[in-house]
């Protein structure tokens, strides 16, 4: 049996108080796929930058392919072998793919031989992998699932025996994803050795040999992926039984609370990113917007919520208009009742240096109930935070502390108290979980079924298709700025799939 | 993801690292002194013993304050905002224009305990004005206020000197000044404050205004903390996106606070015009509008941060030149050298020192620190 590809032991990494990694053993067997999972916070980023020379363990050491090495920067990593694909791709966007590729590898100060040498190495690569693309192309140019590939050809190109990918499929479409996976049992097949942090579940059992779980540090298991589940592993992940699939019964949908007509808007370089969009919401149903993101799913939000100025159409709220492409006025809006969970709650739904009680209050602190006079009522504003602390289980419960200093999950959970306690005839959520942990997901899907058996109509956009498949009572798919398709909540994974690509119903018909 | 830098405690935070770039910023200074070929200890004494050894001293030392304290808290409120106001200066001396309209008008007419609200009110609206264009220009055109404040201390300058040297000069003097104003414009002195701590002191300029100034700076922490409008302010300097998400009018809180900033930089004229010359003269805010920069910097836009930064800037002030009268080789000019040292280091260089100390509360204090992501809203 040949050596291990990567043998960590023993790996203990603190930042300040908080220890990041405890102890962490894990044997990466060479020419496999090795899933790595865990919640968000559960040590897996860490521990693969300590791997490719971004920090320093605080003890424990490091085998690569049987011989100990110690990596002190990336650079150390990429020459003993290991390349790595970032979740956030470090391309630089107006370079062509050639010059991404041949990047901290210029050999020399004049590149015009190095430039062919370099290209015609790419084509070997782009051919005995089958990852073809544009090497003259710009990196802002091409869709983000070939940016991708440009990671992992940059990787191979320095000669990457071992590939780390940090969630490689957040922002892929199903189908590239699919290609990705296809790709990844290829370089498998070539010897390489693959590391795959994620926290999809059914992309471990799909296309792993190996998976590690993670939690708070530690790792708490290592299993071979034929003989374990997604619920074993879920359980794992997060130290309880989890309910993965929402139990809700079926929708009882009333009168239409939100009507969007032919909407159309527009961004700041006045390319359209939405095109004609009609569709409803009536009370006591949830609604999904599938797509992939950049689809023009933000911007319909936006203009709803009235923060976009919309260039024409109409929208109605409880059948009165909002005057979308005009002064819809943000505030106005919520003393309607039309309650907006924005997609990025960093900067959109949260002021992250505020108190946990400030943020409480953001675009309602104009109600009476916070004030007294021209002053903030401080007593009843951290009472009011300090009730929906307690009913939203948000930790640590003390409405003093700085937002910043919550995590994704309870951060989220502020923005939903606030949003939904407002009790809103309508609910716009946008990304409800992007960058929540498994067991504050359960939560929030919950949470925003009981809004719906509540009668409220519930606007729900997402890119994880998982979630709007569970959630929603009727699924619109948007593509390049339309709705591509409507289909009900049995829809497969495929049919959505191929409306999120943009092959609508007429296409497949004549294919 | 954590960082490998813990948060710091408020003591720290707050006391600490100003005490550590103050000290930097002597050591240095006191280079510039050996340099200059005089003792840098004997300098030290000489300076803090002129700013707080003699009763007038100390008179001094808070009245160049109080100008501080206005200018100071004129550019934390806008930096709340997220918007940095360079513009004090020409906002101070246009307000100084209120000042003295109603002193002019009023000071044979009403007492003085009449004419000081009436010239609060005036020089507060004149210098609010004064930044109502540069924040519209911003609020509705984009033009950066950085830019358009600067010019606007231009144009101030301009305007004084017109105004000085026609409508408001008397007939036949030879001075750009207005007339002095009469007792009952005059704003009654402070001398028996410092005379109740057992010092003795001539007469000093320090007057009713460092009271306005105290009272202020609480009205500024009321409104920034526990207003609606504050929230509002900082909502918006933290998060400009957050701000558009609740609802907050961009064009209208970007105005208001301009407006509220240059209203506190107007109200500094009250100090030298109705407090100690009793007229107004050319040019009598002489940088206290860019001093306000530097102390808002180093009292990190509180209130409780800016009356210690103005203390400071005023001993600098008032020692510096009894310095430079004690000491031949040190000339006024080396006085400006030492306050710019100072601002580099408690100003511009904040964070200079940050990171070491704290990767040393990280390594050693583990107890009572928590690391936190260093959110990006806290960088101000």
């Amino acid at each position: 049996m040949p050596a291990p590809a990567i043998e960590l032991t023993g790996i203990n990494k603190s930042f300040g108080p908080v220890q990041a990694n405890r102890d962490i053993n894990l044997t990466v067997e060479q020419g496999t796929i090795h899933g790595i999972i865990g919640e968000n916070g559960a040590g897996k980023s860490t521990l693969m930058s300590i791997l490719y020379g971004f920090y320093q363990a605080d003890s424990g050491s490091i085998s690569v392919g049987g011989k100990p090495v110690t990596i002190h920067t990336p650079n150390d990593a990429i020459a003993i072998g290991i390349g790595m694909v970032h979740q956030h791709f470090m391309l630089v966007q107006n370079f062509t793919v050639l010059e991404n590729v041949m990047l901290g590898a210029e050999g020399g100060q004049l590149l015009t031989g190095s430039i062919a040498d370099a290209r015609a190495e790419l084509h070997k690569l782009e051919e005995a992998y089958a990852l073809e693309v544009d090497t003259e192309a710009v990196i802002e140019e091409l869709p983000v699932g070939l940016q991708q590939r440009v990671e992992i050809l940059k990787a191979l190109y320095r000669g990457a025996e071992i590939l780390i990918l940090d969630e490689p499929t957040g922002v892929l479409t199903p189908a590239e994803a699919d290609h990705l996976f296809r790709v990844l049992a290829q370089l498998k097949e070539q010897g390489k050795t693959i590391v795959l942090i994620t926290h999809k579940l059914r992309e471990i059992m799909a296309i792993t040999d190996n998976v590690s779980v993670m939690r708070q540090g530690t790792m708490v298991a290592t299993r071979k992926t034929s003989e374990t589940s997604v619920e074993e592993l879920a359980e794992l992940m997060v130290g309880r039984h989890v309910l993965l699939r929402v139990e809700k019964g079926p929708a009882h949908p009333g009168d239409v609370k939100l009507a969007v007509e032919n909407l159309t808007v527009r961004d700041r370089r006045g390319v359209t990113m939405v095109n004609n969009v009609s569709f409803e919401v009536r009370a006591g149903e949830i609604v999904g917007i599938a797509g992939v993101a950049g689809n023009g799913q933000s911007e319909l939000i936006e203009a709803i919520a009235g923060m976009r100025q919309a260039v024409s159409g109409r929208v109605l709220l409880d059948g009165l208009p909002i005057h979308v492409t005009g002064s819809a006025d943000p505030a106005e809006l919520r003393r309607r009742g039309l309650a907006h969970v924005p997609e990025d709650r960093h900067y959109t739904g949260l002021v992250l240096p505020f108190e946990e009680a400030e943020n409480s209050i953001l675009g309602y602190h104009g109600q009476a109930k916070y004030l007294k006079g021209p002053f903030l009522d401080i007593d009843a504003i951290r009472k009011d935070a300090a009730a929906k602390i307690e009913a939203y289980d948000i930790r640590p419960p003390n409405c003093r502390l700085k937002s910043a200093n919550f995590s994704g999950g309870n951060q989220q959970k502020i923005v939903l108290a606030r949003e939904m306690e407002q009790d809103p005839t309508v609910l716009v959520v946008a990304q409800p979980t992007r960058g929540v942990d498994v067991g504050a997901i359960e939560f929030i899907h919950k949470r925003i079924i009981e809004m719906r058996d509540a009668g409220k109509a519930v606007l729900l956009v997402s890119v994880e298709l998982d979630e709007i498949r569970s959630l929603s009572d009727r699924i619109l798919v948007m593509f390049a700025g339309q709705v591509a398709g409507e289909r009900g909540p049995d829809a497969t994974e495929g049919e959505l799939g191929l409306l999120m690509a943009g092959i609508t119903d007429g296409q497949e018909a004549a294919e | 993801m954590a960082t490998p830098y813990a948060k710091l405690p408020a003591w720290a935070d707050y006391g600490l690292i100003p005490l550590i770039n103050l000290t930097v910023a002597f050591l240095v200074s006191g280079l510039v002194v050996l340099l200059a070929g005089e003792n840098p200890v004997k300098a030290a004494g000489i300076l803090v013993s002129g700013a707080f050894g003699s009763g007038s001293g100390i008179g001094y030392t808070l009245f160049y304050a109080t100008n501080f304290i206005f200018t100071g808290l004129s550019v934390a409120v806008a930096f709340h905002c997220g918007l940095f106001n360079i513009g004090g200066e020409g906002q101070a001396y246009i307000g100084g224009l209120g000042v003295a309209l109603v002193c002019l008008a009023f000071d044979t007419v009403f007492p003085w305990w009449l004419n000081f609200p009436l010239a609060i009110l005036a020089s507060a609206a004149l210098g609010g004005a004064w930044a109502f264009i540069p924040a519209i220009l911003q609020a509705r055109r984009g033009s950066h206020i950085v830019i358009t404040t600067i010019m606007f201390n231009f144009i101030a300058a301009s305007v004084m000197v017109y105004l000085l040297v026609g409508a408001l000069k008397p007939l036949g003097s030879m001075a750009p000044q207005t007339r002095t104003f009469e007792a009952a414009a005059h704003l009654p002195k402070l001398d028996w404050l410092i005379t109740m701590f057992g010092f003795k002191l001539r007469s000093t300029p320090l007057n009713l205004s460092f009271v306005l100034a105290l009272v202020v700076s609480f009205l500024v922490w009321l409104l920034i903390w526990r207003t609606k409008l504050g929230y509002e302010i900082r909502t918006q300097g933290f998060s400009p996106r957050a701000s558009r998400y609740a609802g907050i009018s961009e064009t209208r809180i970007i105005v208001i606070t301009m407006m509220i900033s240059g209203a506190l930089a107007g109200m500094m004229a009250l100090n030298p015009v109705m407090g100690d010359q009793h007229r107004l003269q050319l040019d009598f805010v002489t940088g206290a509008g860019f001093v306000g920069i530097a102390v808002a910097l180093m009292g990190r836009s509180h209130p409780a941060g800016i009356i210690p930064a103005s203390i400071l800037f005023g001993m600098l002030y008032q020692g510096g030149a009894e310095l430079a009268f004690e000491m031949p080789n040190i000339s006024r000019d080396m006085i400006v050298i030492i306050q710019g040292l100072v601002i580099l280091f408690a100003g511009a260089l904040e964070n200079l020192f940050r990171p070491a100390v704290q990767a040393f509360f990280g390594s050693v204090l583990h107890e009572d620190v928590r690391a936190a992501p260093i959110a990006s809203g806290e960088s101000h």
